[in-house]
């Protein structure tokens, strides 16, 4: 027992030296000149090809919402809030979380496997070799990149989660279109659209270092990256739902 | 010249190299063979600062670049160039984006570099129709010839080659390795070859033996067929001690 907990401590100590060691050096690779060209190419990849799923989930997830809270609402006739409800929702927690996590799936995963494979087949080595900071190069751009594209990924997807909610509340639950936009319009505040800008943002940030990190540190062949993609969704999404916890009390004082 | 000084590298609990001691002439090529996993591709990296031996130093040029900082190590570095195993060649881009790669980090534009690029190329045999090609597209040999003009970008005076005739048949092995020959020549070059065949004694200038993590053996090229070494003699014969 004793043993399997020092062993524990070892490896999470470990993990979060390597971190920060990791981070460090990406901060590092900061103050040099920074490559815009590499950056957008990257919001390019990791935005434009997130957007579809990004809509997609948003949107069920707006409508799906409705339908739940029309049935408990309906119960003391709090019906006509609905729009509110989803839209506070999406844009304060759904929105961004819902986004961190397809995102993590799809393009912190791809991060982890492209870098990995690049550092099993010794491509960031040879980098180095060249004269050429494999930070500066690789990781910044993905991280940047991501931590740019997200917040704009989190719009659309709080978005499309009010016009599902919309969707199903006006041609499925008989609610019009007036009453649902203006609760809206009474209860959502601007700063609730800036904190959940603010979450994507750090979801963004969270998700490609994570990507980043599991895959520079890959090892053992096509076995390793493998793991590497893996531990990088487990993790990722992991950090995004217990960030997402903190800076709701730290943006909406909950 | 590079010198190595009771050189240790430990993995975990298990030393690779324990002792090694190795001059390397200036201007030669030297060919360090031992069996596989005795450590050779470790010793190699270690001397371009990809592994960080455990102890010991690395004299390069009266410089000991294990007790430099980063940025002073990176520049003492820059005259050496490393070919990999495999090549690896970034497979986002094509090969003039990799043989140039250095130079367009540095903001040249692509004008000024495609010269550049191509004389290298040409220094490895390859024509200009290989430039617009992903490694890919590419077959083993013209992969490990780009890999070499990548290296020579940066008209480096000391070249570490880590297996170069990897996975080559006997044909294309012959011409990689008179490649290496007369880019040694050529350009004067110390040349560092690893590798764990025979065949690269025909155009070394010494060959040092990698054993038990120690160097075991290091001697005159040419008159090797005739040492009385028992370790090299035993190698080379393909006798397992």
């Amino acid at each position: 027992m004793l043993n399997t907990v020092g062993k524990t401590t070892v490896i999470v100590c470990t993990e979060i030296g390597r971190l920060s060691e990791f981070l460090w050096n990406v901060i590092r690779a900061c103050r040099t000149r920074l490559p815009f060209k590499k950056i957008c190419n990257q919001m390019n990849a990791i935005g434009i090809h997130s957007l579809a799923i990004t809509i997609v989930t948003g949107a069920f997830a707006g409508a799906v919402l409705a339908y739940q809270t029309y049935e408990g609402f309906k119960k003391f006739g709090g019906q006509d809030l609905l729009g509110a409800i989803v839209a506070l929702s999406m844009i304060r927690e759904l929105g961004p979380v819902f986004t961190g996590l397809m995102v993590t799936g799809r393009a912190g995963s791809s991060i982890a496997a492209e870098i990995g494979t690049m550092r099993i087949s010794e491509q960031i080595d040879a980098l180095k070799t060249i004269g050429i900071d494999p930070f500066r190069y690789l990781i910044v751009p993905r991280i940047i990149g991501s931590t740019l594209i997200m917040p704009f990924l989190t719009l659309f997807s709080m978005f499309a989660g009010i016009v599902g909610g919309y969707i199903v509340s006006t041609y499925a639950l008989g609610i019009p279109f007036d009453t649902y936009v203006s609760h809206i319009k009474e209860l959502v505040e601007p700063f609730d659209v800036i904190g959940g800008i603010i979450k994507g943002t750090v979801f963004g940030f969270v998700l490609s270092l994570i990507g980043c990190y599991k895959g520079y540190y890959a090892k053992d062949g096509a076995r390793g990256v493998g793991a590497a993609t893996t531990q990088s969704v487990v993790m990722g999404s992991i950090i995004i739902i217990i960030a997402n916890y903190f800076l709701a009390i730290i943006l909406f004082g909950i | 010249m590079i010198k190595l000084v009771k050189i240790r590298k430990k993995f975990d609990n298990r030393w690779v190299t324990k002792d090694v001691s190795l001059t390397i002439p200036k201007g030669k090529m030297t060919v360090i063979v031992g069996r596989s996993g005795e450590g050779k591709s470790v010793l190699l990296k270690q001397i371009i600062g990809l592994i960080k031996p455990t102890s010991g130093s690395i004299i390069i040029e009266n410089i000991d670049i294990t007790k430099l900082r980063k940025k002073e190590r990176t520049k003492a570095l820059s005259k050496i160039g490393y070919v990999f195993q495999f090549a690896a060649l970034l497979d986002s881009l094509t090969v003039f984006e990799n043989v140039g790669l250095p130079l367009i980090e540095k903001g040249y534009s692509r004008k000024e570099i495609l010269p550049i690029v191509t004389e290298k190329l040409e220094l490895v045999n390859l024509h200009q129709d290989t430039l617009y090609k992903y490694p890919s597209e590419l077959s083993g040999g013209m992969l490990k010839r780009v890999g070499l003009a990548r290296t020579l970008v940066h008209n480096p005076e000391i070249i570490l080659y880590d297996e170069p005739t990897t996975g080559l048949d006997p044909v294309t092995t012959r011409i990689v390795h008179e490649l290496m020959n007369t880019m040694q020549k050529k350009l004067n070059l110390t040349s560092v070859v690893v590798s764990h065949t025979v065949e690269a004694f025909k155009y070394a200038d010494y060959v040092a033996l990698l054993q038990d993590g120690e160097i075991k053996y290091f001697g005159d090229a040419h008159t090797i067929w005739e040492s009385k070494n028992p370790d090299i003699h035993n190698f080379i014969r393909g006798i397992s001690s």
